[in-house]
């Protein structure tokens, strides 16, 4: 625990963008916040481990659970979807907005 | 999760994380799939960056310090009261005040994840989502505020409430003294993010002069 000293909001760009990603599909009806309440507080309590910081990195691990469970997003089309980003970033030259045509394997 | 990771890779391209690449993976599977809109992301993003935040919590505190009317009906039913000040929304639907008094000092935490105030407090500090704070409220919440910096007379008991995803809670804290005429905008910049969560107490020390303008 620490003390009162300011904080930001997000730590880092991602997190603000998974931030916004669940509250969009909330306020577009795919979660109740019940619902993402309960799934979120399952995922910082793995079974016969420590409860862990209820962060934007179970934020996202609770999300893609969610979309593989309502079949929006199945875990190997995400995986997949990972893979191209990151080939896309290694073909980016450094400074450059990263896009995902810029993956070698890219096909529109 | 997020490692800073090694400068590998720094000479032939860019560096995206695993998780940075994660989230655009599903970022793009969403827009593509139409489940979001990009420009609504963005949005969000800079209204909570920029607009929602304690300054707004702020606000209802020191009302309530000079309106004893809006007092009684924030305690009574603080949704409809927080919203005459043009505040409210999402995670704020079922908003719930309670009062410190010389007798009780009210404690907010969420046991279960993070479920905290945002039309009013904005997104919760990262100690607020930690376990040890979310275990030790209930535990040890005289312990927990002395971390804080709070120390309490023996004789002041200590409520914890635990927010949730349909109710969650804003702590009015208790005016400071020597305040008397001061304005309410003055009043606003004493009350801190955590006097409104129950870790803290309002600034004793005037930092705006009574006489500043609103």
């Amino acid at each position: 625990m620490t003390g009162p000293e300011p904080e930001k909001n997000f730590a880092a760009p991602w997190e603000a963008q998974v931030f916004a990603l669940v509250v969009s599909l909330q306020d577009s009806g795919l979660f109740t916040w019940g619902e993402w309440a309960e799934r979120l507080g399952a995922a910082i309590r793995p079974a016969g481990s420590a409860e862990r910081p209820a962060d934007y990195g179970h934020w996202l691990a609770t999300l893609e659970g969610i979309l593989a469970e309502r079949a929006v997003a199945d875990g190997a089309s995400v995986a997949a979807r990972t893979e191209a980003w990151l080939r896309a970033s290694r073909a980016t030259p450094h400074g450059e907005p990263i896009r995902l045509e810029n993956d070698p394997h890219y096909r529109a | 999760m997020t490692h800073a990771h090694a400068d590998h890779d720094h000479d032939h391209g860019s560096d995206l994380s695993p998780v940075e690449a994660r989230v655009r993976a599903l970022e793009s599977l969403l827009v593509e799939k139409g489940y979001v809109d990009p420009a609504a992301l963005d949005a969000l993003v800079e209204m909570y960056e920029t607009r929602i935040g304690p300054h707004l919590g702020a606000r209802v505190v020191a009302r309530a310090w000079v309106d004893p009317a809006f007092r009684a009906r924030l305690l009574a039913d603080a949704t409809p009261t927080i919203a005459e000040l043009d505040i409210g929304g999402r995670g704020g639907e079922h908003m719930v005040a309670v009062e410190n008094t010389p007798e009780v000092h009210n404690l907010v935490v969420c046991t279960l994840c993070s479920c905290y105030p945002w039309p009013v407090l904005g997104l919760p500090p990262v100690w607020y989502k930690a376990p040890p704070y979310r275990a030790r409220a209930v535990i040890d919440p005289r312990g927990v505020l002395a971390e804080f910096g709070v120390s309490l007379p023996e004789t002041t008991r200590i409520t914890v409430w635990d927010s949730t995803a349909e109710t969650r809670f804003m702590v009015l804290p208790m005016r400071p003294a020597g305040t008397e005429g001061f304005s309410e905008a003055a009043l606003a910049a004493l009350v801190t993010r955590d006097a409104m969560i129950g870790t803290g107490l309002p600034r004793a020390v005037p930092v705006l002069a009574p006489e500043m303008p609103a």
